[in-house]
């Protein structure tokens, strides 16, 4: 596989059990065994460059708007309902099938607490009012005409990763772990902006944003979380799509998906927070104590590595580039170590630009597999230090009776035919 | 006259960042206070925002009977849905915790603004103020949190003790 290298030009070793240099594999300038290797390669054969039979016709013709191949039909979310309901649960991201660090509009994951609300822009409505001097209306075509700003950031639920807090190790695929993560260029009105207009009263401290979907679905915001706010008209270039809130959504950098609160209809600015049912009931962590911490906004710094990850099979020993994706919503990641040998030896990963804050991270590692055990594990670090736990740090401060917040490394155990395994190790 | 670079550039972003404060596009009509409180149907813990109205554990059996037992079972005991009565003493130990209206939440508040807003889950916003504070005061009543005479209302349901009403910290980040 790949290009021999000359003698005396092998790459070295960083880590145990063959992780190598994080320059190796771009040094050699090769594109070696990337997500493609993983998947089984056929074998060349006879006749396999033969007429190509789509070289031997005109190809289709122009459609209004552009869909993936049909060979990519397995690219798709994954989803559940809860009882009797449809459209009341979450869409998972295929993670372990997409590259990069964007996710296509139509395989952002999704939670929706009444399904998705058909909206008409038209007679859609933002209101803000509460302890405001001037409470007011705004139609779309109104904030269509407002300064605008892009950024890109993720978006996470706080429920992400929840199997991972259970005593054993939940046989899932990556995306059934891990797929409650999605990340977008995110374009729309500074909420700053328009909170400025309506003049907020001096004893305001915090914010009450609901959505207009048939759960009313709402979420109170610290005030301090405005800094970064976007009333989001726009998810990757077009409209947000009906699944992330069209036509308005709430963008909270950093902070659980929950808060980012969908179909905004309503921004009521009050002392203190509300105390809704999705911040009581639901996205409090349980601690063994039988206390619950409240209000965890900003999610911590995480990793995984999507390739290889549980669901995906490596194709005999021999180079691989490990790789996966790591974020934080305290701001940029600063570093991504990968083990090989369960957390006894790490080395950097390469990260690639650019690194964003608040937005996920690509990071890539070399790694020379020999065909024996390995357990794979990835571990980031952010701007402001923090290191990502190991599950067994995290379940020492958590117990196991929680599911929101989790952020321990995951471990992904090599088997002898290559077939990928969640461990806990 | 000399001015270090930087302190020029801080300079001329002040003045955009205040030229821009100035003259914001402004486009939003002002609204007025029944507009507002046709859409104003949020519950603070302080029981700030309850509408007028009242209602009975016995009354809102016959609400959550006809209503809301397909989906949250019998005497609110789950199943297909998420379970609204039991579960005190599951937080701590090594048993499942069991959260519901009774053992975990917080706000008898939150109970009226959920149930308004969002139940019963295929006709939200179908109950009268009535059937809602007499269907959160069977709720409570189930739990043991209030007698079988009490009378839910504005000022009753904010005065309402939840057993778990001390269960919560604010998170502070350690690092
Ligand atoms: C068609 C089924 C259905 C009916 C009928 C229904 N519910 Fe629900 N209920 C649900 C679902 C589904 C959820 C969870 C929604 C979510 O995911 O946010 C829920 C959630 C709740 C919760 C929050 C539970 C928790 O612990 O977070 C309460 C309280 C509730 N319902 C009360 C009621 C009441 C009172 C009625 C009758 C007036 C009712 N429900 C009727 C399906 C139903």
């Amino acid at each position: 596989m790949g290009r021999k290298r000359s003698a005396g030009d092998v790459p070295e070793l960083a880590a145990g059990n063959g992780i190598l240099d994080r320059r190796a594999l771009l040094a050699a300038g090769a594109s070696l065994a990337g997500a493609g290797a993983i998947a089984a390669r056929p074998a060349l054969g006879a006749g396999e460059l033969s007429m190509e039979p789509w070289m031997t016709e005109p190809g289709a013709p122009f459609v209004g708007y552009g869909q993936p191949s049909r060979f990519e039909a397995k690219v798709v979310r994954t989803f559940a309902s809860a009882p009797g309901t449809t459209g009341t649960g979450a869409s998972r991201t295929p993670l372990q099938r997409l590259n990069g660090t964007i996710t296509p509009n139509g395989l952002h994951f999704e939670r929706h607490h009444s399904g998705i609300p058909d909206i008409d822009p038209d007679a859609h409505r933002l209101l803000i009012h509460g302890l405001v001097k001037r409470p007011l209306v705004f139609t779309l075509e109104a904030l269509a005409r407002y300064p605008m700003e892009t950024r890109i950031a993720f978006v996470e639920c706080g429920g992400n990763t929840g199997a991972l807090y259970q005593k054993e190790p939940a046989q899932l695929d990556l995306q059934a772990s891990h797929g409650l993560l999605s990340c977008a260029e995110w374009t729309g009105v500074r909420l700053a902006l328009l909170l400025e207009e309506a003049g907020v009263e001096p004893q305001a401290q915090w914010l009450l944003a609901e959505g207009a979907d048939a759960a009313g679905m709402s979420r109170s915001v610290p005030m301090k979380a405005v800094d970064e706010a976007l009333v989001a008209l726009y998810q990757n270039g077009e409209r947000v799509r009906p699944s992330n809130g069209y036509p308005l959504r709430l963008l909270l950098p950093g902070d659980e998906g929950n808060m980012n609160v969908k179909w905004l209809r309503r921004i009521k600015v009050t002392a203190g927070p509300t105390m809704t049912k999705d911040e009581t009931s639901k996205y409090t962590i349980l601690l063994p104590s039988g206390k619950s911490l409240q209000f965890v906004f900003p999610l911590e710094a995480k990793s995984v590595i999507t390739n290889p990850s549980p669901g995906l099979t490596l194709n005999g020993a021999g180079l691989y580039e490990i790789s996966g994706l790591a974020w934080s919503g305290y701001g940029k990641i600063s570093r991504v170590d990968v083990s090989a040998d369960g957390g006894k030896s790490w080395a950097p990963a390469a990260l690639q630009e650019p690194v964003l804050p608040k937005a996920l991270t690509r990071f890539r590692m070399p790694w020379r597999w020999d065909g024996g055990p390995a357990v794979l594990q990835s571990r980031a670090t952010d701007a402001s230090g923090y290191v990502q736990p190991t599950r067994a740090a995290l379940i020492a401060e958590r117990g196991t009776k929680t599911f929101y917040h989790f952020n321990g490394i995951a471990s992904w155990a090599i088997g002898e035919h290559g077939e990928v395994r969640h461990v806990y190790a | 006259m000399s001015m270090p670079r930087h302190l020029r550039a801080a300079a001329a972003l002040l003045f955009l960042s205040t030229a821009a404060l100035a003259e914001t596009p402004d486009l939003g009509r002002p609204a007025t206070p029944e507009e507002i409180a046709l859409w104003d149907i949020s519950i603070g813990p302080d029981g700030a925002g309850l509408p007028p109205g009242n209602g009975t554990p016995q009354q809102g059996e016959t609400v959550y009977t006809a209503k809301c037992l397909a989906c949250h079972g019998e005497k609110g005991s789950g199943k297909p849905n998420d379970q609204l009565v039991g579960g005190l003493g599951t937080l701590t130990g090594d048993q499942t915790p069991v959260k519901t209206v009774g053992s975990f939440w917080p706000y008898a508040t939150t109970l009226f603004d959920y149930v308004r807003r969002a139940m019963p889950f295929n006709a939200p916003r179908s109950l009268s103020n009535d059937e809602v504070y007499a269907v959160c005061a069977y709720i409570l009543q189930l739990n043991g949190i209030i007698s079988e005479n009490a009378v839910m209302n504005a000022q009753t349901l904010a005065k309402v003790q939840m057993p778990n009403r001390d269960g919560f910290l604010p998170f502070s980040r350690q690092k």
